[in-house]
């Protein structure tokens, strides 16, 4: 620790201790430690916890508790009739944190915005490799880099945007951790002083909550931002203890010596319930996990074949015994809480008996199969060697045999990929900015085969109605085109879907004011605790 | 004397060229690699995977990274971590500490109670204080590390509510890292309260990663004493007379120690091992945590620093221990 990083945990510790016992102190067992604190970079939940949702904010947010926009750091904006230009209006004077490791001299401005993007995209920027061996994997993915042309700065509070194509979902990217906006005033400051790597380590930004120090896997603790363009926070400190243990973190609960915690195991939820010193609260989880079939390899290049095994699987079995209870039969590839959702679609019943029937017309009999089990526990997949398991059985009973094969979970993603692969996968994915384009248009494409899209499935009706809508400005005509797009999955089945896990947060009776975010974030702004 | 620390420290040099090897290799014949970690269940295209990897230097022949990790070494640098970006030497000896202190406090309780308990054992042969103290050993011999921690946090910690679930200090304790050790850190802060706490915190991590150590070393303490006691010197001083206090005390206990002292320094390793489990359940933000996490992470800078700095350490131990073995024991300095 050198002498400076003392310094300031002194002069922290003095302003706790001097804050006494009538500092409001909020404390959340977290699940994990934050890789860095410059969400960019990364992709886990986690980090974004610790990074984004605290300490900065982006020029649109997701409204509390839905997955809507809302303005942020932007106090409005315009898009261009063409789609392709989108202007954005800075909200006037937003104030950087002043902490131990810097005092801002100005407010937010166009240049902060632009800086955050450029950083990402523009690999000669001194900034886009600050530390050896950075990538920004969201930023990537998301195909930012060839979506943006250019952004302007119109003044210094209008910034404009300009895309290469109309992208519906733009503005839901933007709400995203990895366009936070940092203090371009800060990262100059860095560069000057030759310590660029501090910007992973001691972050400035304009959110509800400053970092005062983060004692690696151990403690990290945020004091509230005095100066938050929307409004004083009811407590005084937020403190994470980093608790890996979900038996433990329980147990730290119950003990009282944190008010909140993430992911319980599924054992414990009963016992939650029964508790009378905690509230568990619980919402569908934005997910949804699936079996996808090889639809280039026969048999499965069959669509009867595909939907004859979905009959045979008894969903409701996999979910009482694998998710006990904590979790939904899934019928579409999206969750039921996403706009866009097709309610009418009806899901194939469990029926063995016209499940082999209908093997036998698609002149099928005597099928050997491979069926993938993941080797890690995922929030929308409590045990997938379980569900396998249970699977193998279903299919047992319509005369399929199935083998039960995994790999390291690096692996399982890279050999799952391949458009040969023998056998269906069980995997799934949780939302990351609640648009339905992120999981239709991600797992479903033709663009995605080889990659996301596991079933390696490719209907051209379908990704058409994806890539219409994709570029369609209008939400309800973009929804009608999902809810096709929708219809058109369910009669060609190039999965099996399984389940939308629920999502559970257990906390203190005392807690008040906490609002479950569907995209499984977990943000402290606008908490109390009860006195 | 100086002949046999020489030879000694001549041993280590092939030693830690191995370790380099097994360091190094141990993470690459691992499946899976780092890239594809980060990409998740989004997948990645070849084009990009081939570009992180080169990002990484991993697209290079293996012998070339081991030279250019070998080299780096040299200078003292262990690398980045891939996840953190922070340099790994920097977040070993942040976290080292924390796993020291808890290391110390365990070898010191198992060994504090593991001797006395294990001459008791071996005097009083036969005995129930010999049969239930064994009986006890072997238990805690086999306990898996993990259950047996849950289960004290459950009955101290939530039961009974005597001792904090887990982490180092209560949270309302905030002052300036010194030593990296909390039990000394915390008075050093001069907070009321802030020593009792970190001192609490000890309590069960402290039981469960001894538990083991304690269990070998009554054991062995045990089984050395009832070989010295058969000796031929200790019938003697017995027949001169002297009384049987001094005999096991000084005669044989000082005779029975050497088997029992190599048997502490290699649980120095066990307790490495322990301390992965141990960390894990009471949130201790040590090396084993922090070890696990990287391997789980494929993260491989790290894995392979932390892999060569605990080898580095254990091997340290060990020789002090052969040297502390050659001074209680003449003979050995000679050969």
């Amino acid at each position: 620790m050198t002498g400076y990083s003392r310094l300031l945990m002194a002069a922290a510790a003095a302003c706790l201790v001097g804050a006494g016992a009538e500092a409001k102190t909020l404390v959340y067992c977290s699940e994990g430690s934050p890789e860095g604190f410059d969400p960019a970079p990364y992709t886990a939940g986690t980090t974004f916890d610790a990074s984004s949702r605290p300490i900065y904010n982006r020029l649109v947010e997701f409204e509390k508790g839905t997955t809507n926009i809302n303005p942020g750091l932007a106090e409005s904006w315009e898009v261009s009739e063409d789609g392709l230009q989108y202007t954005f209006h800075l909200r006037p004077g937003v104030k950087f944190h002043t902490t131990e490791w810097f005092t801002p001299t100005r407010e937010l401005n166009a240049d902060d915005v632009i800086f955050s993007f450029e950083r990402q995209g523009d690999t000669s920027s001194p900034w886009n490799q600050y530390t050896a061996g950075i990538s920004y994997e969201y930023f990537n993915s998301m195909d930012m880099g060839s979506l943006i042309q250019s952004i302007e700065k119109v003044d210094d509070l209008t910034v404009r945007f300009n895309l290469t194509r109309p992208e519906a979902p733009f503005l839901a990217n933007l709400a995203m951790d990895f366009a936070s906006i940092m203090s371009k005033e800060y990262a100059d400051k860095l560069e000057a002083e030759g310590r660029m790597s501090d910007l992973n380590q001691q972050p400035v930004g304009t959110g509800p909550f400053q970092l005062v120090a983060y004692q690696q896997d151990a403690v990290i603790r945020y004091h509230s931002n005095p100066d938050y363009w929307n409004g004083q926070q009811p407590i005084d400190d937020l403190v994470f203890a980093i608790t890996t243990d979900p038996a433990v973190r329980l147990q730290k609960l119950q003990a009282g010596e944190c008010h909140i915690m993430p992911y319980p195991a599924p054992a414990d939820i009963e016992a939650i319930r029964g508790d009378g010193n905690l509230t568990l609260m619980e919402q569908p989880g934005l997910n949804v996990a699936y079996l996808a079939y090889n639809t280039q390899m026969p048999p499965f290049d069959n669509p009867q074949v595909r939907r004859a095994l979905n009959m045979a699987m008894n969903k409701q079995a996999i979910i009482d015994a694998v998710f006990q209870g904590t979790g939904e039969v899934a019928k579409n590839p999206i969750p039921p809480t996403m706009w866009g959702y097709n309610e009418e679609i009806q899901d194939d019943a469990y029926d063995p008996e016209a499940a082999r029937q209908m093997l036998e017309e698609a002149g099928v009999s005597g099928l050997s199969m491979k069926v993938w089990a993941m080797p890690v526990q995922r929030p929308y997949m409590p045990n997938a060697r379980r569900t396998a398991e249970l699977i193998q059985e279903d299919f047992a009973k319509i005369g399929v045999n199935v083998e039960i094969v995994s790999y390291e979970w690096g692996e399982y993603l890279d050999r799952s990929s391949a458009t040969d692969r023998d056998g269906a996968v069980i995997l799934g994915w949780t939302g990351d900015n609640g648009d339905p384009d992120n999981f239709m248009g991600v797992l479903l494409s033709c663009a995605g085969v080889g990659e996301a899209n596991r079933a390696q499935w490719c209907n051209e009706e379908f990704s058409d109605l994806i890539n219409q809508a994709k570029t369609t400005a209008d939400q309800e005509q973009r929804a009608e085109l999902y809810r096709q797009a929708q219809v058109i999955f369910k009669q060609d089945a190039p999965w099996a879907t399984i389940a939308h896990s629920t999502v559970f947060m257990p906390m203190s009776n005392k807690v008040q004011g906490y609002i479950m975010s569907p995209l499984g974030t977990h943000q402290f702004d606008g908490v109390d605790i009860a006195e | 004397m100086i002949r046999f620390i020489l030879g000694k420290l001549l041993y280590l040099v092939p030693t830690f060229i191995g370790v380099t090897i097994v360091a190094f290799g141990f993470v690459r014949v691992l499946p899976g690699d780092p890239v594809l970690l980060m990409a998740g269940e989004r997948g990645i295209s070849p084009e990009r995977y081939e570009q992180l990897l080169q990002q990484l230097g991993y697209d290079q022949p293996i012998w070339r990274q081991y030279l250019d990790f070998l080299g780096r070494l040299l200078q003292g640098d262990l690398g980045n971590s891939l996840v953190t970006k922070a340099p790994v030497l920097h977040e070993f000896l942040t976290l080292f500490p924390a796993t020291v202190e808890l290391a110390i406090c365990a070898i010191v309780l198992a060994t504090l109670l593991g001797i006395p308990a294990g001459v008791l054992a071996a005097v009083k042969r036969g005995s129930w204080f010999d049969q239930v103290s064994m009986g006890t050993a072997l238990v805690g011999y086999s306990m898996p590390i993990f259950w047996w921690g849950l289960l004290l946090i459950i009955l101290f910690s939530g039961v009974l509510g005597w001792t904090p679930v887990s982490g180092r200090i209560s949270l309302l304790y905030f002052f300036p890292e010194v030593t990296g050790f909390m039990l000394i850190d915390s008075l050093l802060s001069g907070q009321d309260g802030a020593f009792a706490s970190a001192l609490a915190h000890l309590i069960l991590p402290t039981i469960v990663l001894a538990t083991i150590p304690l269990a070998v070393i009554a054991r062995q303490t045990r089984s050395a004493m009832l070989e010295v006691l058969g000796e031929d010197y200790v019938r003697t001083a017995r027949a001169k007379g002297l009384p049987w206090r001094r005999v096991v005390g000084v005669h044989a206990l000082r005779n029975a120690m050497i088997p029992v002292i190599t048997t502490i320094g290699l649980q120095i390793g066990v307790l490495m091992a322990g301390a992965i489990l141990t960390e894990t359940i009471f949130s201790w933000p040590g090396i084993g945590k922090w070890m696990v996490d990287s391997i789980f992470r494929r993260d491989y800078p790290a894995v392979q620093g932390g892999l060569l700095m605990i080898a580095a350490i254990v091997m340290a131990v060990n020789l002090i221990v052969d040297l502390l073995y050659g001074l209680i024991n003449p003979r050995i300095r000679h050969v």
